[in-house]
């Protein structure tokens, strides 16, 4: 982890008989984006509110850069709370103003900036977030998914440091559920904010976060890279985690990571009486960031959930495949040696070669690419390794220019 | 089944807990007025949000108090008039109207009639703002809420109060020389002469200074009704907002008339 930005120490929250926090304790990298998961009233939000100010504990710290906050003067407390921004499950948008005074409520009561100052920031924000065309409306006249965008386009105006997300992708559809996801983990590495994310959305929410942080009786559970909670053996992360990964990816179809995994398990440990070699493929659509700010991150996403589509058609009866990141899909071929995956692969960018996998409509002349890497798996290997070859494999990747 | 000694002290116990909630209740209403008088003074002025206020507690409120004030003094003369004629005194008609509306009735009428209109919205909009989280988004901005929420309000209801009830008394006065002097056939120079004699500068301020008071009665338990919506305990969401506007205009007049008691018990 880095720096450590904000620190929660031994903090305790009661509500009445209920001990909601009972001395958590966990530390938000700089630059980081970590989640809080856990099962429903478990305390995420209460946790999330507490390092917003809107709560105070009975017990513990809350640190900002190895500094408690409740010992602050009223001032640097102030100076402080500039630096961190919140974005609420219902966007919480003040619905007396239109979305431009919304965005610019935040400059125009903290600074000292003059008119056109604000409305220049105001304006850079609606259009990053592609909602230039709203800034006249009124909340109840726009749609769920633009509310999240202008919420962020809210927290995101005073350039803070930490973004605090409360269930951010909560009431939307898939695709859109994915485009919040994209839109974060973008932001994030432009703008470089700590990101603190409470969710449902797994395994989404794996997909950009750097640490898991899972909330359970009160205390942090676990804590640690996606990578490990899933592969966690722990029964109280295992039953979360099975109770609540959907057996499908809602966008494209595709397994879910976990059952790819176990797939490839299955192959693995076949008996020696009937060896039998398979393939994984990693595709990884490139350039999907610069597809998302000049397309919108709903045109990134729509382009991912049509290459699942046809990578779908294009594969055996047995063959399966999971999505495996933002932008990563992977397959796994039972029975399937890699000349043979590699000619699937060949077959599959010949045929998409000038595919309009991105509606005309919603990015005018994007372009992007696909690449594919290809590992061969045998018994007795493992998932770890015969991944790590696939993303290194760059002699046998292929690009596929698809615009 | 609980025990006979509980039975026995749950009177006790219920007089207690609700003499602390009452306590409680209002040292934070006060708190919260004070931090809402204190952004007047001390914090950068909102001049485009009092103004939207003004507007809306003082200019949207006209119509009402026309009329209100127009039918009391009608009211007034009438009434009044029957009583003088039964001692022969109705040349005196002007003094009880305009002393009735100037001193006591003018500021009070204007305060309820107001609250009717504005104080439940602002209970209201402020109920809706906390239960959607928009109070806790205000904070995570860094902006104070009762700055930004009360204050605004505060200060446009202590201006507007004292010119409603102006205009409350004024057209009130008219309406009592329409209906105890004109349509009685006598001479509307005699009322108003009786009402230039008997009214002195004492009556109007004090009929000022009540105003003033009503009008941060009324806007601090309103806007503290809604802000703390949330706190209720006899309804949540929708229903607590509902709850907390109608307690708004009840407790409002309630405190309107019991301010009123002790400002004219000081003034007199």
């Amino acid at each position: 982890m880095g720096e450590p930005v904000i620190e929660l120490v031994s903090l305790t929250k009661r509500f009445g008989d209920n001990a909601v926090l009972n001395g958590v304790s966990l530390a938000f990298g700089k630059g980081e984006i970590t989640t809080i998961i856990g099962k429903s009233g478990v305390g995420k939000s209460v946790l999330l509110k507490h390092i917003a100010g809107l709560i105070r504990p009975d017990a513990g710290q809350v640190l900002f850069k190895g500094q408690d906050i409740s010992r602050l003067g009223k001032t640097a407390r102030k100076e402080l709370r500039q630096k961190v921004a919140y974005v609420f499950q219902n966007a919480a948008l003040l619905d007396s103003l239109t979305i431009f005074d919304n965005v610019a409520l935040p400059l125009v009561e903290n600074l000292r900036l003059s008119k056109k100052e604000i409305r220049e920031k105001v304006r850079a924000r609606l259009g990053q977030l592609d909602i230039s065309e709203i800034g006249d409306r009124f909340p109840s006249q726009i749609s769920g998914g633009m509310k999240k965008r202008v919420a962020l386009a809210r927290a995101l105006v005073t350039d803070p440091e930490t973004v605090l997300f409360d269930e951010p992708t909560t009431g939307l559809d898939p695709v859109r559920k994915s485009a919040v996801h994209s839109m974060i983990s973008d932001y994030q590495r432009r703008f470089g904010f700590t990101g603190i994310i409470v969710s449902h959305e797994i395994p989404d929410v794996f997909f950009i976060s750097q640490h898991i942080a899972m909330l359970h009786d009160g205390t942090i559970h676990f804590y640690g890279p996606p990578g490990e909670i899933e592969n966690s053996e722990d029964p109280v992360v295992r039953d979360f985690l099975h109770g609540i990964e959907p057996r499908q990816d809602a966008i494209t179809g595709a397994e879910s990571g976990a059952q790819i995994r176990r797939r490839f398990g299955r192959e693995a440990s076949r008996p020696e009486e009937d060896p039998s070699v398979f393939s994984i493929v990693l595709f990884t659509l490139e350039n999907m960031d610069d597809v998302s700010r000049r397309a919108g991150h709903m045109a990134s996403q729509t382009i991912v959930r049509n290459f699942a589509l046809e990578l779908k058609r294009h594969m055996g009866a047995h063959d399966t495949f999971s999505r495996y990141g933002m932008n990563k899909i992977l397959a796994l071929l039972p029975g399937t040696g890699k000349a043979r995956a590699e000619k699937l692969c060949e077959r599959l960018a010949r045929e998409m070669d000038g595919n309009p996998l991105a509606q005309d409509k919603t990015c005018p002349g994007v372009v992007f690419s696909v690449t594919a890497g290809i590992a061969e798996a045998r018994q007795g290997d493992s998932f770890g390794n015969a991944l790590r070859e696939a993303e290194s494999q760059t002699g046998t990747l292929y690009t596929f220019k698809v615009c | 089944m609980d025990s006979p000694r509980a039975n026995l002290t749950a009177p006790v116990r219920s007089l207690g807990e609700g003499t602390l909630e009452f306590v409680r209740a209002w040292g934070r209403a006060s708190i919260f007025f004070a931090r809402g008088f204190w952004a007047i003074l001390a914090t950068r002025p909102q001049p485009l949000k009092f103004l939207f206020h003004l507007h809306f507690i003082g200019a949207k409120s006209l119509f009402v108090i026309l009329l209100t004030g127009l039918f009391t003094g009608m009211v007034l003369g009438l009434q009044g008039y029957y009583a003088l004629a039964q001692v022969g005194s109705e040349d005196r008609i002007g003094t009880i109207v305009s002393l009735s509306l100037i001193r006591e009735l003018g500021p009070v009428l204007a305060a309820i009639m107001v609250t009717a209109r504005a104080g439940s919205a602002m209970a209201a909009e402020i109920g809706i703002m906390r239960i959607s989280e928009q109070i806790d988004a205000l904070k995570t901005m860094n902006i104070d809420p009762v700055r930004f929420l009360f204050t605004p309000r505060l200060l446009a209801s202590i201006l507007a109060f004292p010119l409603l009830t102006a205009i409350f008394d004024m057209v009130g006065i008219l309406g009592g020389c329409l209906t105890g002097s004109v349509l009685m056939g006598d001479n509307s120079s005699k009322y108003f002469y009786a009402v230039e004699y008997s009214t002195g500068m004492d009556d109007v301020l004090g009929g000022f200074y009540k105003a003033l008071v009503f009008g941060a009665v009324v806007s601090t338990i309103c806007c503290f009704q809604g802000f703390y919506v949330h706190l209720r305990k006899d309804g949540f969401g929708a229903k607590g907002v509902s709850s907390a506007t109608t307690s708004a205009v009840v407790l409002t007049c309630v405190m309107i008339l019991v301010a009123d008691y002790i400002l004219t018990s000081f003034l007199m």
